[in-house]
């Protein structure tokens, strides 16, 4: 660790991996749910579940993104962090915030929360992902203007970097795009319309940001690549990611009211969106292939592959399979969705958070790298993770495809429900993935106190 | 890459292209909106209606349901529903309405949510007001949703 300040990072990874075990346990109760539809019926309905394991999902994303910007911005900016205290203060405000409205969720019905929040004075919740009570959105807002007043602050005053630049443009889009999510107007179709600013533009346009600067920030350090070959792949990356992914948004405006050219504009553009994690695969090994220096820390080095592959599969891959409109037109909403759903959030945005976690927290705790033990129990985890979101993958994808067959391709289409009975066996059999998903979260959490001898060697 | 293709180039296609599309996309927002009056049965959204959009989202129905295709897959699509149950928001309001507390057992069951009769009509008659927006291929595929 070059900077003292650097050093906040540690509390937001471990706050985001708490969390992140949160998110899992929610995940395996609606898997239940899924199979045993009473399961813990009315305790826990399976709204209040689901709700619980997005949210969840999103702000232990957003603890990591910001863990790792506070990481990697005094590096990048040869400076310390503009004030640690706010960075300190905000992750307090954060947790709190993030901690009450969970238990929000799970205290009370939703109805009374709305009550209790005066959700009637502006109404915002109840929208999927935006369920966050108003009062819990503004802080949101809050706490990303501190923290990108003290990102930005650090960066404009110290050495400004390609990787540093684009995580900011990426960290300035998600709070914009976040103030969409205030606006809730009754008409539906214009409901939906401005709905996808937030939930598109993140995920297929500024968090590749991120998630682009966040990789190469990463690279550069355990491959040892000269820092210009790197920022060209990261400025053509992103500019593929945005050329395609902006109205690449119109594959949601296919069926919500909105005019037919959609279904044309989104088809390209979004068939296009593709590229760039295709990119983003080719530069992660071939950065590797190149490397100067063999760092200790294999461990990061497997993360990062894994991520540029597995995103690539999930947002590349499982996205092209269901984005052309007259595809679309069938699996929309289904099963379908919730595989690609899976495996892009978990390739993309948990692994990309998972690689920095494994390359900065041995430096956070005095070491270049964790010791050969701890190093191959968290590869363990890995693979165990990994491969249980591949079978979870693959058994939506069959129910889904199913599900499509029998409620809405057949000339003698069933109704919904006959239909998830029908294909319950892979419900079952997602749930079995998603036991062995847990055990492998668990089996990285053992990984941080695996004791050994540490590899020797400087920090690069 | 070869060293033809520099930085700088890679860059000003980042800021050039980003730049365009995202005024292209604002353009064809604004487009957008001039077109959606004529097919999003705004005609129908009344005070009833906007107490039913806020009867579904406080109860966070879309925690189980799609409407129009989003939301969660654990339940029926409800975009349609109103086609479903013969247009008929008597019978909207009788099933919500009837659905067993304590659930059934072994299977997937809707909350019973406690309505008032104004909470009622207001839900039925949203959801009667989402039915009659004009979706391109008049979508969903059939009356299963
Ligand atoms: C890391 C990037 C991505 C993430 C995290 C992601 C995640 C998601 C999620 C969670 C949904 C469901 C939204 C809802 O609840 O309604 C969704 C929908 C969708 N995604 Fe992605 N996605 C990514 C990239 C892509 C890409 C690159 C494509 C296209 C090539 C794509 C195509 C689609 C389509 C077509 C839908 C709509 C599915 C439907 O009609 O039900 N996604 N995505
Ligand atoms: C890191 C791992 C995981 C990530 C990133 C993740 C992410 C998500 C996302 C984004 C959704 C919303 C889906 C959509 O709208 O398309 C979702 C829903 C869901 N997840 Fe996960 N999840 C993970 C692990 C799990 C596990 C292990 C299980 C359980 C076996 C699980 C079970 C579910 C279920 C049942 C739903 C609800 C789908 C529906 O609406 O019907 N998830 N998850
Ligand atoms: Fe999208």
């Amino acid at each position: 660790m070059k900077y003292q300040s650097q050093l906040v990072a540690q509390k937001y990874f471990i706050a985001a991996l708490s969390l992140f075990l949160g998110q899992i346990l929610f995940g395996v109760i609606m898997g239940m749910q899924y199979v045993v539809g009473d399961f813990l019926f009315p305790e826990i309905p399976f709204n209040i579940a689901r709700m619980v394991h997005t949210n969840l999902l999103i702000v232990w994303l957003l603890f990591a993104f910001m863990g790792a910007s506070y990481y990697l911005v005094p590096e990048e900016s040869e400076r310390e962090l503009y004030s640690p205290a706010l960075a300190n203060l905000m992750f307090w405000i954060f947790l709190v915030a993030g901690a009450l409205t969970v238990l929000g969720y799970l205290l009370f019905t939703y109805s009374e929360l709305a009550a209790l929040t005066f959700n009637e004075l502006w109404p915002t919740m109840g929208r999927e992902f935006l369920e966050q009570p108003t009062i819990t959105k503004v802080g949101i807002v809050i706490v990303a203007l501190a923290f990108v007043f003290n990102i930005g602050m650090t960066i404009l005053t110290g050495r400004k970097t390609v990787v540093s630049l684009v995580l900011l443009t990426g960290l300035v889009g998600l709070a914009v795009f976040f103030l969409f999510a205030f606006y809730n107007p009754v008409n539906v179709v214009l409901d939906k319309y401005w709905w996808w600013w937030v939930v598109h533009l993140w995920v297929e346009g500024v968090w590749e940001l991120i998630l682009g600067a966040i990789l190469a920030f990463v690279l550069i350090k355990v491959t040892g690549v000269d820092r210009e070959v790197i920022e060209k792949w990261l400025y053509i990356i992103i500019a593929m990611t945005l050329i395609t992914g902006i109205i690449g948004t119109g594959h949601h405006y296919f069926w919500i009211g909105t005019p037919d050219y959609w279904q044309w504009l989104g088809s390209i553009f979004s068939a296009m969106e593709p590229i760039p994690f295709f990119m983003m695969t080719l530069f992660a090994f071939n950065m590797v292939n190149k490397r100067r220096r063999d760092h200790p820390n294999k461990a990061a080095v497997l993360w990062a592959l894994g991520t540029a592959v597995m995103a690539f599969l999930g947002a590349g891959v499982w996205g092209f399979m269901h984005t052309l409109a007259p595809i679309n037109y069938y699996t929309h909403g289904t099963q379908i969705t919730a595989a690609h759903g899976h495996m892009a959030f978990y390739g993309a945005y948990v692994m990309i958070s998972l690689t920095m976690i494994s390359y900065s927290m041995p430096i956070m705790r005095g070491k270049v790298a964790n010791s050969q033990a701890a190093q191959t129990l968290e590869m363990w985890s890995f693979w165990l993770m990994t491969v249980s979101m591949v079978f979870i993958t693959l058994f939506l994808t069959a129910a889904g495809i199913l599900q499509v067959y029998l409620q809405r391709f057949t000339d003698t289409p069933i109704t919904f429900m006959q239909a998830q009975e029908k294909i319950e066996i892979f419900y079952w059999l997602r749930e079995v993935s998603g036991i062995v998903f847990l055990i492998g979260l668990i089996v990285y959490f053992i990984s941080f106190f695996v004791k050994g001898e540490e590899p020797q060697g400087v920090e690069a | 890459m070869k060293e033809t293709f520099t930085k700088s180039m890679a860059r000003n296609i980042y800021y050039g292209g980003s730049m365009f599309f995202l005024l292209v996309f604002i353009g064809l927002t604004y487009d957008t909106h001039q077109e959606i009056p004529k097919r999003d049965n705004h005609e129908a959204i009344n005070e009833v209606v906007a107490l039913g959009k806020r009867v579904w989202e406080e109860n966070n129905c879309i925690g189980c349901h799609t409407l129009l295709g989003e939301g969660a897959y654990f339940a029926p699509e409800l975009g349609n529903v109103y086609t479903r149950f013969g247009e008929s928001t008597e019978a909207l309001k009788g099933f919500i309405k009837s659905r067993p507390v304590e659930g059934i057992p072994g299977r997937r069951s809707m909350p019973q949510f406690n309505l008032s009769e104004e909470e009622l009509e207001g839900i039925a008659e949203f959801l009667k007001y989402v039915d009659g927006i004009e979706t391109a291929r008049d979508w969903p595929p059939n009356i299963q949703g």
